[in-house]
């Protein structure tokens, strides 16, 4: 029992944070609570501080709206909020799609599709990167925030606070897409909101943190992270995870029956690597 | 027969360019379906929108769809546009024969809005809130399917109107089809009437008589070439008005004398 918490604790956070959320966020809607409302592109906790979506704001920016005070308090909210628990935080920790994904790639395996597709990957993971900067160029011609009118991200947090629609369908093609086309597809590949968060999770401030010492080179954690390129170091040098692709959702950390991963922050990363 | 030419390895420089390439091209058409999905879906104009929105494209650029202006309506009025609902992904909107808005004095929904999209000053006046200068639409009476104008005694929508006797009057007029009745016929007056739809919601037809459309679907504008006569606030218009000269491609071409020119012979 006590193995099975430790191999899963994180997993079990997340999903307690992730569905926790979402029933706090569908409760303002239908019991009137206060604590959060509104949804994942603008909410405001117990009426007072607001959180806005950075990247929805970029993408009115490039459309050209006026952006108001609140919004930019807000913006500044979340950003300070990521800056400091990793970026990507939100993807692992908060997006509903992640269980969407994390289940079609759990299926993924017990069924074998990865040993029929082999280990090729037939895309690059820098197409989000393409999409974000697309988006921005899309909603500079349109005049609209152009990944707000077709983000499933948003799609399905609204659906299940707001009423569902055909919205189902979009979870749908996420799934069958994750599943039969692509590993890791949309999350790790083109989801543009996670290719923002990369590039502010570069600069946040709490990290995996690799201890090479103790790796047995197993590769767990290589095997069982969405985003195997971040984890290059394993068995090579005790280094940080410096990479904003990173999600911080620690998988790797409760597989890892070595202790040769864990959490720490950004700073005293960097001076037990000098040995200070 | 030539010598069949051994397959060179592709050069750096090569794959570099070609990668560009497949980028750019995949971008390039990536970025036209999902230009064209947005102009779509963006272009349904009967939509009605809260209280204080802003016109229709600032307010498709400006809402982020956040659902707070939902959560303050105390009638559930306001809803999200669901997948589904063929109405803009997410922006709040309302179908006043299920649920009008009810006009709430102190307007919970517009405050809450984070961006501004629901603008506080449109509907303020010295410094207060007032939702009777709200634009959400305008009411239009279909006079054929209207049971007032058969001349049957019908005032719902008037008694309906939360601002009575202002955006909805009552014409009578002689029934001169029995010669002995009397028609009461509903008249809304665009100057007064928010589009709340509250008449809609009344309206004891089948399908209502009368209905909110936007006020850019509902109205028309008559331009500055004309000026009501007799009326000292629209002569106003005249004063700093200036000569508007157009030139079309005929009035360019020199007037000339038909009948005597050569075309009479093309005409025998």
């Amino acid at each position: 029992m006590r193995n099975l918490w430790n191999h899963y604790r994180y997993l079990i956070l997340r999903r307690v944070t992730q569905i926790g959320l979402l029933f706090l966020y569908f409760g303002a809607n239908a019991w009137g609570w206060t604590l959060i409302q509104g949804n994942l592109s603008s909410s405001i906790i117990l009426g007072i501080i607001p959180m806005s979506d950075p990247y929805a704001a970029l993408q009115m920016l490039a459309a050209g709206a006026v952006l108001s005070i609140d919004l930019l308090i807000g913006v500044g909210v979340v950003t300070i909020f990521y800056l400091l628990f990793g970026g990507r935080a939100f993807c692992s920790w908060v997006c509903p799609i992640n269980m969407i994904t994390d289940a079609a790639n759990g299926l993924r395996k017990v069924i074998g599709i990865n040993r029929v597709q082999g280990i090729k990957q037939p895309a690059s993971r820098k197409i989000r990167y393409w999409v974000l900067a697309l988006s921005l160029i899309i909603s500079a011609i349109m005049g609209v925030a152009a990944f707000e009118f077709v983000s499933p991200i948003s799609m399905v947090h609204r659906g299940i606070v707001f009423g569902l629609g055909f919205g189902w369908a979009a979870m749908l093609i996420i799934f069958l897409f994750d599943l039969f086309v692509l590993k890791n597809g949309w999350c790790g590949h083109i989801c543009p909101l996670g290719g923002f968060y990369s590039l502010l999770g570069k600069f946040s401030l709490i990290r995996v943190q690799h201890y090479e010492e103790n790796c047995t080179l197993c590769m767990k954690c290589k095997d069982v992270c969405p985003e195997h390129q971040v984890l290059y170091m394993i068995g090579k040098e005790s280094l940080p995870v410096l990479s904003g692709e990173c999600t911080n959702c620690a998988r790797c950390i409760e597989v890892c029956d070595d202790d040769a991963l864990g959490f720490s922050v950004r700073n005293m990363a960097k001076n037990k690597k000098t040995g200070e | 027969m030539k010598p069949k030419k051994k397959k060179q390895p592709m050069s750096d420089r090569r794959k570099f360019i070609l990668n560009m390439a497949r980028g750019v091209g995949l971008t390039a058409m990536g970025g036209f379906v999902w230009s064209a999905y947005v102009d779509e879906v963006t272009a349904s104009s009967l939509v009605l929108r809260p209280p204080g929105a802003l016109e229709e494209k600032d307010f498709l650029r400006t809402c982020i769809k956040c659902g707070l202006c939902v959560e303050a309506c105390p009638y559930d009025t306001l809803v999200l546009a669901k997948p589904g609902d063929h109405k803009p992904l997410g922006t709040p909107y309302f179908v006043p024969r299920e649920v009008p808005c009810y006009m709430c004095p102190d307007i919970p929904c517009v405050p809450v809005c984070p961006t501004g999209a629901l603008d506080e000053s449109s509907v303020t006046t010295d410094g207060n809130l007032d939702i009777n200068i709200a634009d959400m639409g305008l009411a239009v009476i279909d006079k054929d399917s209207c049971i007032a104008f058969w001349g049957i005694q019908c005032d719902a929508c008037y008694r309906a109107c939360p601002i009575l006797g202002e955006a909805i009057t009552i014409d009578y007029e002689q029934n001169t089809r029995t010669g002995k009745h009397a028609f009461m016929k509903p008249v809304v007056h665009s100057d007064a009437c928010t589009g709340c739809g509250l008449c809609e919601r009344a309206c004891v037809t089948e399908k209502p008589a009368i209905f909110i459309l936007p006020r850019e679907t509902a109205m028309g504008k008559a331009g500055n070439y004309y000026i009501k006569g007799w009326d000292k606030e629209d002569e106003k218009r005249l004063e700093n008005a200036e000569e508007i000269k157009t030139t079309t491609d005929l009035s360019k071409q020199k007037a000339s004398d038909k009948l005597n020119s050569d075309m009479l012979e093309d005409l025998y």
